[in-house]
This record gives structure tokens, C-alpha cells and sequence, in this order.
């Protein structure tokens, strides 16, 4: 391996850069909240604002919303922050934020290799996959504590996520044969077909769901902790003359302490139990069974080919 | 007229949230027995705290989505539900006028 110079001004100034795509797509995505946030007086409760709109699309307005920009902004600081941990890699870890990387990729796999190893070792690969949710996942729900909107209180960023699990899950089911997935409906009777396909389908919608709702309640319940201590200390400090009348005494600290619950705990809880259920979910879908004899069919029919070829 | 139908609506609204949330009812009881089984298999096997811990967690998010569903529905009954409602309303007492 090529001998990096740690003390060299280009890798610094490549530090810098990096720190830079780290920190700034969450400057411009405050700026971008601060501009175009309408002037209202009090504490509100809304979903994601829409900061454009463009005709002309198919099906629909494009509509491009603050949870699309600031899953992008969280998206680019998770990409920068990765680059940030790899760079100056040396073979033996001689760096904090080697060993950093190290660990994040140890564990991971450490994870994935405890929840997904089944009879054989296929899913070896997920550990990146699984990963990028869950960094991506835990970084939107942090996104509240610099005062963005969480990505992750809108339905429509957890749903796709879930979407992309159901369609893998999907994959590995149908790896026994089109046939068999389609019979296994229809299982243990057939009465039971409609309730196995709500089922089928209750999986994305129930991860999507837990995931949204859990980090949205965090958010309502911080603003109406919010207001109620604004009313509060309006109460109580209300008849002083002055400055000392609207001096907001329980505003101060209170807040944050129920923010480490909803914001902080809650989303990175939601974010691994997240990426938990999409391994048990990806793992638990394979038929072994039907694929071992699918493909032993397959192997035969090749074989066969094979001989009429020699024949 | 306008007023007191949407008087009633917002009220409406607000009552089918609260039964909504009853709901919580459930989780809070799945979530209260996981927990006793879990102090009782640490108190009998305080080596496996870590593994029965994680579990545990893990078991409680899953156990309270249903209470998540309940509260995303008063959620949606208080700050959603009366926009929709309003002018829908106002639509209807327009046509029954005109």
C-alpha cells in the first residue's frame, strides 16, 4: 500500500473539503427552512413544507418538499462523513478515525452475520445495504436537533425505504419458482388467499408506519411540550412589569431533556430496529426447500442438454 | 349555521381521537408483561442481561406499533381531519342553501 504523507498540505486540505460536504448541505438546508418558512407567530404543527412545485410532469405536479431536500442534505453529510472515516487508509490502523471506521464496519457485520446466517451463507453482502439504513435512517431522525424537519416524519421517505425491503423480500421468495410463491398463497387453505395477500403487504406498510409514527409523535410531543411550558411560564411570570414578564424561565433546559427521549433515543432506536426487521424480514423469506430442488432441476436439465450435445 | 356545524365537527374530531388513542390500552399491557419476563430471566440468569436486554427492545418497538397506529390516526383526526372536513362542510352548506 502506498505510504500516505498525513502531514502533507493536500491531505489536509482534502480533510478540509470533506468536513466542508459534511457540515454545509446542512447549512444550505437550514438556510434553504429559514428562507422559505412563512412568517407565522406561535408554535404550529405542519408537515414537511413544499418548497417547489413544477407543472408540466405526466402524471402529476412535481412537487419537491422539504423532507426530499433534506434527506438529500443527510444523504451527502452520510457520503461525506464516509469518505471522512476512509481517508488515508493505512494497513495497520494508526488513526482515531480508522479505528472508528473499523468499528462501525466490524460491528455491522458482526449484526449481520448474527441475524442472517442461515443454513448457508448468502448474504454475506447485506452488510453494506444494511448499514447505509441504518446510518441513513438514524442521521434523518437526528436532523430535528439542528432545527430541520425530520425526513423521517414524512410517510412518503420511510414508505419508499420500505418498498425497496419488500421488493428484495420479494426476490428471495421467488427464488423457489413463480409457481410455488403463487401456491404458497393459497396456503393452508385456499379461504385463507385474500388474508395471506393483506398479509403480504402488511409487512412494507407496517415498517413504514412504525418507523414514521414513532419519529412524528417525538415531534408533536416536543412542540406541544414546547408551547405548554411557553403558556406556563406566561402564567406564572405574566404579572412582572417589563423584560421579566415574558422571560421565558421554563423554556430553558426542560425541553431538551424530553428531546433526548423523543428525538434522540427514539430515532436511533427506530433506525435499528429498522434495519433489524429488514434482515429478519430478507432472511426469513427464502425457501430453501424449493430452491434446493429448483435447482437440482435446473442442474439435470443442463446435464441432459449437455449429453444430447455429445450424442 | 357555518359555525355550529363546524363547532360540531371539531368536537367530533377531537372525541374520535381520544377513543382513538384507547388503543393504548394494549401496548402498554404487551409491553408491561414482556418486561416482567424479562427482570424475571435476568433475576434467574444475570449472565444473560445484555442478550435479554437487547431482545427486549427490540420486542417493545414491535409490540407498540399498534399504539403507533392509534396515535398516527389522532394525529391525523386533529391536525389533518378538520381541513379536509371544513370545506367539505362549507361545499355542502352552500349546495343545501343554494
Amino acid at each position: 500500500m502506498r505510504s500516505l504523507n498525513k502531514k502533507s498540505t493536500r491531505f489536509k486540505v482534502i480533510d478540509g473539503l470533506l468536513i466542508a460536504m459534511m457540515i454545509l448541505p446542512m447549512l444550505a438546508a437550514i438556510c434553504l427552512k429559514v428562507v422559505c418558512t412563512p412568517a407565522s407567530d406561535g408554535i404550529e404543527i405542519s408537515g414537511a413544507l413544499i418548497y417547489w412545485e413544477f407543472d408540466g410532469m405526466p402524471l402529476q405536479p412535481l412537487i419537491i418538499s422539504e423532507s426530499q431536500v433534506n434527506s438529500w442534505a443527510v444523504i451527502i453529510t452520510v457520503f461525506g462523513l464516509c469518505l471522512y472515516l476512509t481517508h488515508g487508509l493505512t494497513e495497520k490502523a494508526e488513526t482515531k478515525r480508522q479505528l472508528a471506521a473499523e468499528w462501525i464496519v466490524e460491528k455491522v457485520e458482526g449484526l449481520v452475520g448474527a441475524n442472517m446466517e442461515g443454513e448457508r451463507d448468502i448474504f454475506g453482502g447485506y452488510a453494506p445495504f444494511i448499514c447505509a439504513i441504518m446510518g441513513i435512517s438514524g442521521f434523518s431522525s437526528l436532523a430535528c436537533l439542528v432545527g430541520l424537519f425530520s425526513p423521517t416524519g414524512d410517510v412518503n421517505v420511510t414508505a419508499g425505504w420500505a418498498i425497496l425491503v419488500f421488493i428484495i423480500i420479494t426476490y428471495y421468495k421467488l427464488k423457489g419458482g413463480l409457481g410455488k410463491y403463487l401456491i404458497g398463497f393459497t396456503k393452508p387453505v385456499p379461504l385463507f388467499t385474500p388474508m395471506n395477500i393483506i398479509g403480504e403487504f402488511a409487512t412494507p406498510v407496517s415498517m413504514a408506519f412504525r418507523h414514521y409514527g414513532n419519529v412524528l409523535s417525538g415531534a408533536v410531543i416536543s412542540v406541544l411540550i414546547g408551547s405548554a411550558l411557553r403558556g406556563l411560564s406566561a402564567k406564572i411570570l405574566g404579572g412582572l412589569p417589563g423584560v421579566l414578564g415574558e422571560f421565558p424561565l421554563f423554556q430553558i433546559g426542560i425541553p431538551a431533556v424530553f428531546s433526548i427521549y423523543f428525538d434522540v433515543f427514539s430515532g436511533l432506536m427506530q433506525a435499528f430496529i429498522f434495519a433489524m426487521l429488514t434482515m429478519l424480514n430478507i432472511a426469513g423469506a427464502v425457501p430453501w426447500e424449493d430452491w434446493d430442488a429448483r435447482r437440482a432441476k435446473k442442474e439435470k436439465r443442463k446435464q441432459k442438454k449437455a449429453a444430447k450435445l455429445a450424442a | 349555521m357555518e359555525a355550529l356545524a363546524i363547532g360540531i365537527m371539531l368536537g367530533l374530531c377531537g372525541l374520535g381521537a381520544g377513543i382513538g388513542m384507547i388503543a393504548g390500552i394494549g401496548p402498554g399491557i404487551g409491553e408491561g408483561d414482556a418486561v416482567a419476563a424479562a427482570c424475571e430471566a435476568i433475576g434467574r440468569q444475570p449472565e444473560s442481561k445484555s442478550q435479554v436486554t437487547s431482545t427486549l427492545i427490540m420486542g417493545c418497538a414491535i409490540a407498540e406499533t399498534t399504539g403507533i397506529y392509534a396515535l398516527i390516526i389522532a394525529i391525523m383526526l386533529i391536525f389533518v381531519a378538520p381541513g379536509i372536513f371544513t370545506s367539505a362542510l362549507i361545499d355542502g352548506i352552500k349546495n343545501l342553501k343554494g
